[in-house]
């Protein structure tokens, strides 16, 4: 087998013991500490967060006028789906003048 | 009430696969990307396809490849892969308390898939109170995986002949999402001090040490502020909202 197999079955062996490693790790305990739970409850927005806000601070008019829309119609109290599909479209309209 | 709405599951995965297909729109062009650049640096379209098939986190692949091209150590490359999906541990720690009702084999299952946007949709459904139903979360998981690979499969067989991804917006299409998600979760304990110190970390990491490695380094920042907010001691976990479990 080459060497590319044998990279790929072990990083897919990692990828899948991260996505369970959590879980197994916490499930070792009956009762989790609150400091933990509120660092569980955090993790959503801490690694999403992380998942946009080069791409945000690298982007241009364009991509800040995008999400500036995006937040309006989420304080405007809009669903999820209002806010991505209304921003989407604003993201595509401004793209076709700059390229 | 979201009790009895839940009696009766009404068509949850095609529920799920309507979620499923704003995020194929942004995975689509990075899977063919990933092809692309794997055939570029001596893949096969086959060890291509199987790489997302099996490894399935794009980052990771991406990263993995391109150390590959650049005559890398094996474990070295391995060791990438792993630290690159660091983040995952936080995902089945956070959203494993959900899955765990489950039947054993199909937990398996649902490990395998939690790729950065199921673990957001799932955490947004069990904010709104909404029961985690496996049907759900296969409806909107299997097209991912299956537009992912298939990607992957048309990037390595076609590359050059597809379009600019850019010009119709589709590269900052995950990132718009990603917003969108987090703030949707704006009325958690701590939303805005999490966010800034995840977003602040991770774009210095990001200019630093460089990508991928802001991700877990700005995820670990968000968690700590998040663990030790005063008030976050006595913070209530947020599944008695819905009051479903």
């Amino acid at each position: 087998m080459s060497t590319i197999f044998w990279i790929t079955v072990s990083g897919a062996i990692l990828t899948y013991l991260t996505r369970i490693g959590g879980y197994l790790v916490i499930s070792r305990f009956n009762q989790l500490h609150p400091r933990v739970e509120a660092g569980l409850n955090a993790v959503p927005v801490a690694v999403l967060t992380t998942l946009f806000a080069p791409a945000v601070v690298d982007g241009g008019p364009v991509e800040w006028a995008t999400l500036a829309v995006a937040a309006a119609i989420a304080f405007s109290g809009r669903s999820f789906l209002i806010m991505f599909l209304i921003a989407t479209a604003v993201l595509v309209a401004l793209r076709q003048f700059t390229g | 009430m979201a009790l009895e709405a839940e009696a009766i599951p009404r068509n949850e995965f095609l529920e799920g696969a309507a979620l499923s297909m704003p995020i194929i729109l942004g995975v689509a062009p990075f899977g063919a990307l990933f092809g692309m650049v794997a055939i570029q640096q001596g893949f096969t379209v086959a060890e291509a396809v199987f790489m997302s098939a099996s490894v399935y986190g794009g980052a990771s692949q991406l990263v993995g490849v391109d150390l590959f091209g650049s005559r890398v150590a094996p474990w070295l490359i391995v060791l990438s892969i792993f630290a690159v999906n660091f983040r995952h541990v936080l995902y089945s720690a956070a959203v494993g308390r959900h899955f765990a009702r489950w039947p054993l084999m199909r937990q398996a299952i649902a490990y395998f898939l939690l790729v950065d946007p199921m673990f957001a949709e799932s955490e947004r459904r069990v904010s709104r109170g909404q029961t985690l139903h496996f049907t759900w979360y296969m409806g909107m998981a299997i097209p991912i995986y299956v537009s992912w690979v298939l990607a992957t499969w048309i990037g390595a067989t076609f590359g050059p002949l597809i379009p600019n991804a850019h010009a119709i917006g589709l590269d900052f299409i995950l990132p718009l999402y990603f917003f969108c998600i987090v703030l949707t979760f704006r009325t958690r304990a701590n939303w805005l001090p999490i966010a800034a110190a995840s977003a602040v970390s991770s774009v210095v990491a990001f200019h630093t040490i460089g990508s991928p490695w802001h991700v877990t380094i700005g995820a670990v920042a968000g968690v700590i502020v998040g663990a030790l907010m005063p008030g976050a001691g006595a913070a209530q976990p947020e599944e008695t909202e819905g009051g479903n479990l």
